[in-house]
């Protein structure tokens, strides 16, 4: 990654639940494409995504700056501006598809089956009105009650992610509360109407470390609790390796690798996945060289032809008849292993990875 | 909260004092005669020797600060042909060439003024935040250009132009006068109308950009995002989340800006003829009428002062990250 910190996966600690075959995926992205007209041209941020997730898992989707990871995720609550925004392709949540949903069912949909927690709660949370009503307004948008039984809802709720004494909390104003107190607070209001879908961008990245910790305890135990699906967008991949069920690599607007944690972790099979391995510092603590990847991001204006990686992909050669700059290839299984999916041409990438990448890892 | 209040409050007192202070030793300090000036053209032995007699002006000037203050706080005594006549605290002094006590002068033109103002303020702040705000709302469309070079296109016309067009055409509106709101409201109204379009159409402009800019902001930011992730009305997100982040600062503005018509009322009086601070002040200059200007000064500058406090009151209530201490 260029510009961004990325701390080192730890080693997998805890046991992913395993992947119940034939699971019904309530979120279902496809071909998903989000361009943007603009004076130099149409943005294309997201280019064909596509992946399924099922009740109970998370989902971590990395990738560099500008890969999209934001865009798709804000195309999933329908936010992007209907006339600035060219969307196609097809979002479904629970059974509804999102994509070209009218504004009236968008507002009975946003908020009650998905909800988002953002990056910053500072700016995310409305600087003039309390924290409680601003948890109150999300059930009341979605439940006919009472502001007082909605103001009891709502206490509950900062109680249930942990805010002490909740009951003089709820009047306060977002200044009044610290930075990880603030996005306990965001969960509260995302989870006010027990959404089914939770989707977290970087919801840590602007805590300090002790905080971010216990905040993604808080994500994780809520999502036991609630059952909910969650998408978890970070650039950090020891977070990954701490929530993340599955993960979704994305790559110039696409995802570029998709499978179980451990085995993407632990040997992922596409180039892109190699560089951000190798671009994390050492694991050991003793700080060694940082590796970035070579090159820099493309642009979503012009995207190259081919594999969207290849002006920056050091194994283009092995791959005959030039194909990584003709053929974009397909998000398919590459091994034996169908749970996992890769976008590259080249062939038996997990002894690629075994003999020349691992050694070089830090 | 209280105790910041007091303390705006006490700063705000001896701003005042310092103005009056200053302003007394501007007009009686000066090189000039102050006695032969307030006396006037038609001036006689006698009186000359009254002025300088009520006002002390032989004395040292330490004196005459300490009588005027005394005068605000319990009213003295002013002799004017050999009659001696009480002028009620607050006084600010008497008017040898008009014959009487400045304050009432002053008491009778300041409700004329704040009519006015009041009424060209609401037009122009209901107007410029209603038109900006749909003009956000519509951001880059034919109605947005349309409202913003409109406003652009107004706002650079001098006033004197848009007050000569309204007389010239807007003929149907009533004749230009004041009466007392508590006499007769309508007439009150009616005989405004023609100021209040004019102070409001031109001063609308400006709150149309400020408004859109703000509006514009607002809608830019987070926790715009965020309301719209609730699942709220449109209408919801941009006229209770957006609007109440956008009218802040706008308000902010308004604050300081009327205060500043207040004193700033010359134009408009002058040209629809309605007795206010302005008119008085500038027939009181023409006249060289000393304490009348004085007066003035200490009731331009005590307005300022009040709606500048009132603005720091109003900013804490509106903005709860502003911290009192
Ligand atoms: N409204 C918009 N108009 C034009 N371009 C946009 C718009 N919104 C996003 N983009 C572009 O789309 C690309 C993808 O942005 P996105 O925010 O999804 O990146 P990201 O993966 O979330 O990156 P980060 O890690 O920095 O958050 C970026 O290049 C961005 O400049
Ligand atoms: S397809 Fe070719 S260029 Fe693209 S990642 Fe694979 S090897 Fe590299
Ligand atoms: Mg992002």
């Amino acid at each position: 990654m260029t510009d961004q910190t990325v701390r080192a996966p730890q080693t997998v600690t805890r046991t992913p639940r395993a992947r119940a075959e034939g699971e019904e995926a309530y979120l279902e992205v496809t071909d998903l494409h989000v361009q943007f007209p603009t004076a130099d041209g149409k943005v294309q941020a997201v280019q064909g995504l596509s992946y399924a997730l099922p009740l109970r898992r998370t989902l971590a989707i990395v990738g560099e700056s500008g890969s999209g990871k934001s865009v798709s995720s804000m195309a999933i609550l329908g936010l992007h501006d209907r006339k600035s925004t060219w969307i196609s392709g097809s979002i479904k949540v629970g059974g509804k598809e999102v994509v070209g949903m009218s504004e009236k069912d968008l507002m009975s949909y946003r908020g009650a089956d998905a909800a988002m927690i953002f990056q910053d709660p500072q700016s995310s949370l409305h600087p003039f009105f309390t924290i409680g009503a601003q948890i109150t307004e999300s059930y009341r948008a979605h439940h006919n009650v009472s502001k007082r039984a909605a103001k009891a809802r709502a206490v509950d709720m900062l109680g249930r992610v942990g805010i002490p004494n909740p009951s003089r909390r709820v009047d306060q104003y977002p200044h009044e509360f610290s930075g990880g107190m603030r996005q306990r607070a965001m969960i509260a209001m995302a989870l006010v109407n027990d959404p089914k879908l939770l989707i977290a961008d970087e919801p840590t990245t602007a805590l300090d470390v002790t905080v971010q910790a216990q905040i993604l305890d808080l994500i994780a135990d809520l999502q036991r609790d609630f059952g909910s699906a969650v998408v978890f967008i970070t650039h950090d991949l020891g977070v990954v390796a701490e929530i993340a069920d599955d993960i979704l690599v994305m790559y110039g607007g696409n995802a570029v690798e998709h499978g179980p944690v451990e085995k993407i972790l632990g040997s992922p099979l596409h180039p892109y996945s190699w560089g951000l391995l190798e671009s994390i510092p050492a694991v050991s603590g003793t700080p060694g060289p940082l590796h970035p990847i070579p090159g820099s991001p493309p642009s979503l204006l012009a995207m190259p032809s081919g594999c969207a990686f290849h002006p920056r992909c050091e194994f283009r050669d092995r791959v005959g008849g030039d194909l990584c700059r003709t053929l974009k290839p397909e998000l398919i299984p590459r091994t034996a292993d169908q749970g996992r999916t890769s976008r590259c041409h080249l062939k038996e990438p997990d002894k690629v990875f075994e003999t020349e990448v691992l050694p070089r890892l830090p | 909260m209280l105790f910041y209040i007091l303390r705006r409050v006490i700063s705000a007192i001896s701003v005042v004092i310092v103005t009056v202070v200053c302003s007394f030793l501007l007009f009686f300090a000066a090189p000039h005669d102050p006695a032969g000036v307030i006396c006037g053209p038609k001036c006689t032995p006698e009186r000359l020797k009254d002025i300088t007699n009520s006002l002390n002006l032989d004395q040292p000037m330490v004196e005459q600060i300490g009588l005027y203050f005394k005068g605000i706080a319990v009213g003295r005594d002013y002799t004017a042909g050999g009659v001696t006549r009480h002028c009620d605290a607050p006084c600010l002094g008497y008017s040898y060439i008009l014959g009487v006590p400045v304050t009432d002068l002053l008491a009778r033109a300041v409700p004329v003024t704040l009519s006015i103002v009041i009424g060209g303020a609401t037009i122009y702040l209901i107007f410029g935040v209603l038109i900006g705000t749909i003009a956000a709302r519509v951001r880059g469309t034919t109605l947005d250009k349309a409202a913003v070079g409109t406003s652009l296109v107004i706002g650079s016309v001098p006033y004197f132009i848009v007050a000569l067009v309204i007389a010239l055409y807007a003929t149907f509106l009533p004749r230009s006068q004041y009466t007392s709101f508590f006499e007769n409201p309508i007439q009150w109204a009616g005989g405004l109308l023609a100021a209040w379009l004019c102070l409001g159409l031109t001063n609308s402009a400006q709150y149309t950009r400020y408004s859109r800019a703000s509006m514009i902001e607002a809608l830019g930011q987070d926790f715009t995002r965020t309301a719209r992730s609730k699942g709220i009305s449109e209408r919801r997100v941009v006229y209770r989340h957006g609007l109440r982040a956008a009218m802040t600062p706008v308000i902010t503005i308004f604050g300081v800006d009327v205060a500043y018509q207040l004193v700033n009322t010359i134009f408009t009086e002058r040209i629809f003829q309605l007795p206010g601070l302005g008119t008085r002040i500038i027939n009181a200059f023409n006249q060289y009428d000393l304490p009348v200007l004085m007066g003035g000064v200490i009731v331009g500058a005590t307005v300022l002062v009040v709606m500048n406090l009132l603005v720091d009151i109003l900013y804490t209530v509106l903005d709860p990250r502003v911290r009192l201490g």
